[in-house]
């Protein structure tokens, strides 16, 4: 009964959008891409990882190996997010905050572990750490062991992992200016409490989004470990290195029960990534 | 008591400020007036040590305020977007120099309410205490921040245009009421602004800047009445500017001579400022100009009128105030004749 109406409303849509036809195509292409090469793997990691059933899935995890590989990779994430935190803050701090000579090449630097292949990272720590090595002579007379052991992958680890702190704070403290901190230090705080009363509380959502990027990327990094690992079984093999041992092994079903939790990992880390961003668009009011 | 001697500031090669002395007395209320770029909130960001000059002294109740930074002046600052702590509520913020003061000087928790509180009926805001920044108004965001900044007992109070980012309705109300809070707790203040009007309504002296420089520091009516210089002229209140000559204390306008002395201005090209309400308007052939009038609006107890003044080869329009004691009607030839005016040398 209301049909003139519906005709002013389709023609107004018609107006506003593509033709109907070109719509389908572009939406049918696009979920068609999405399938095939993002949903599809994810579903055959799963499917393959319980291809034997649930009993080899869970024996595979609780191989010594598999074990001391998770071990070692939630280790060696809570070394390099942990330390990336402290440093990711600092830098962002110092960039976002202050006016100095060398801020345009000191923004480069932190960008340099993206801009670097991480076996270039990894070979890096080599040629510091190595027997034929810078300080190689030195750390063998003194018996300590940084590369093919844990000192070794965290370092190449802290390296790939650096920028994504540092990088989701920067634009935000820039944005935030310095307004909060000087009405702080004219108030009587010194500068710590400045930091941990007004600065820290301001940038909280930006912290937890940049150390989930880095947390994903630090337990998922394989170029760079790969190459100062020594691929030692038991003993310096993280789950991404673990997998690939397993795979070139015919090993399917393990190394895909391994590689199921590191796709979990990706899929928690996706559903708190879209929530951190909720967050941070929403100025960060309090109280939400 | 302030005292700021010889400040220089340089961002780069532009001088912020340039050999700037000032010295404010205990309870004024001193506004600093200055269009942007002026050097009025870098002077202001320096009383607080917000910013560093590169060369000059300043003391704040004879005390070197330069060998402390900002966290130890004791300053109040209120800055120009408030800078409320977003993350915190009303109560907080206001709360936030009792907190954190040294342990050993700071008050318990029943003092800092009691004081925070306090603060918050002087503002009239009480009702707002555990609302957030991002719910308050423009003017609630401004009296808090200003709260806030009492909170620690300044020995003086910084305002940075203070009321630059409100609309006019609650500009006029807060500028009545920061005059009456001054009163009321008679705490040494500077504030900043760019808007005359603030400026002469609120403040004791007025401190009008240009280009990094103090160009004149008088009462509100001195600026108004005695302006130092053609810049001060007009920037406070609205003047009519017309080209002259001066030749040894006589005045042409357009090669024509006016009737009125120019004592004591270097001959050569002048200016001549009249207030608009300074224009006597009698008949034709009486006063130093002769114009028509073209265009009248009227406004309460005066009319505002354009009128065409012939000089030399052109015409010139400008818009004089006259009382309403003769109606003036488009066509009319009158004759002005300036009661009070200024003659400043040189062509700025």
């Amino acid at each position: 009964m209301n049909q003139p109406q519906i005709l002013i409303t389709s023609a107004r849509e018609d107006l506003r959008t593509e033709p109907r036809i070109i719509r389908v195509v572009l939406i049918a292409m696009a979920v068609t891409f999405l399938t095939v090469f993002v949903v599809l793997p994810l579903v055959v990691v799963f499917a393959q990882a319980f291809s034997k059933g649930v009993f080899a899935y869970f024996s595979a995890l609780s191989d010594p190996e598999a074990l001391s590989a998770i071990k070692l990779t939630l280790m060696v994430a809570a070394i390099s997010v942990g330390l990336n935190l402290v440093f990711g803050v600092i830098a962002a701090w110092a960039i976002a905050k202050f006016d100095f000579r060398g801020k345009t090449f000191l923004i480069s630097l932190i960008d340099l572990p993206f801009s670097v292949s991480p076996v270039i990272s990894g070979l890096v720590f080599v040629l510091l750490f190595g027997a034929q090595g810078f300080w190689g002579p030195w750390l063998q007379a003194n018996d300590v062991h940084i590369l093919f052991a844990v000192p070794g992958i965290a370092l190449a680890t802290i390296f790939v992992t650096f920028p994504f702190v540092a990088r989701a704070l920067i634009p935000l403290m820039q944005e935030q200016g310095t307004q909060e901190e000087e009405a702080a230090i004219s108030l009587g705080a010194s500068g710590l409490q400045t930091f941990f009363r007004v600065t820290l509380p301001n940038i909280k959502w930006g912290v937890l989004y940049g150390v989930l990027l880095c947390n994903a990327r630090a337990m998922g990094e394989f170029g760079a470990v790969s190459v100062v690992s020594g691929h030692i079984r038991g003993e310096t093999n993280t789950m991404p290195l673990l997998v690939e041992i397993l795979y070139n092994e015919y090993q399917f079903v393990a190394a895909f029960a391994i590689a199921s939790l590191l796709a979990m990992l990706a899929l928690i880390t996706l559903v708190a990534k879209t929530i951190l961003e909720r967050h941070l668009d929403e100025g960060q009011l309090p109280g939400d | 008591m302030i005292e700021v001697k010889n400040i220089v500031k340089k961002f780069g090669a532009f001088a912020a400020l340039d050999h700037v002395d000032l010295k404010v007395a205990n309870g004024e209320l001193v506004a600093l007036l200055g269009p942007s770029g002026s050097g009025k909130t870098t002077l202001l960001r320096i009383i607080a040590g917000l910013d560093w000059p590169d060369a000059g002294e300043v003391s704040i109740d004879g005390e070197n305020a330069l060998a402390h930074g900002a966290s130890e002046r004791h300053v109040g600052f209120v800055f120009q977007h408030y800078a409320l702590f977003r993350h915190m509520t009303v109560f907080e913020n206001v709360a936030f120099g009792l907190r954190v003061q040294p342990r050993a000087v700071r008050k318990d928790e029943a003092a800092i309410r009691a004081r925070v509180k306090e603060l918050l009926d002087l503002v009239q805001l009480d009702w707002l205490s555990s609302r957030y920044p991002s719910q308050l108004s423009g003017g609630q965001r401004q009296r808090i921040a200003l709260a806030r900044a009492l909170a620690i007992e300044p020995r003086i109070l910084l305002l940075d245009e203070p009321f630059g980012a409100l609309d006019a309705k609650v500009r006029k109300e807060l500028r009545q009421w920061l005059r009456s809070l001054h009163h009321e707790i008679n705490v040494t203040s500077i504030f900043v602004t760019h808007d005359q009007e603030e400026a002469l309504e609120v403040a004791n002296r007025v401190v009008v800047m240009d280009k990094g420089r103090i160009v004149q520091i008088g009462t509100p009516g001195d600026v108004y009445d005695n302006p130092a210089t053609a810049f001060v002229h007009s920037f406070i209140g609205e003047s009519i500017v017309l080209p002259v000559e001066v030749r040894d204390g006589c005045v042409e306008l357009g090669g024509k001579p006016l009737n009125i002395s120019a004592d004591g201005v270097t001959s050569g090209a002048s200016k001549l400022f009249v207030r608009r309400h300074d224009m006597a308007v009698g008949p034709a052939g009486s006063g130093a100009f002769e114009g028509a009038v073209r265009h009248v609006r009227t406004f309460g107890p005066i009319q505002r009128a354009e009128v065409a003044l012939s000089a030399g080869e052109g015409t010139t329009v400008i818009e004089i105030d006259a009382p309403r004691d003769r109606e003036l009607q488009p066509g009319d030839i009158v004759s002005l004749h300036p009661r009070r005016y200024r003659i400043f040398a040189g062509q700025d």
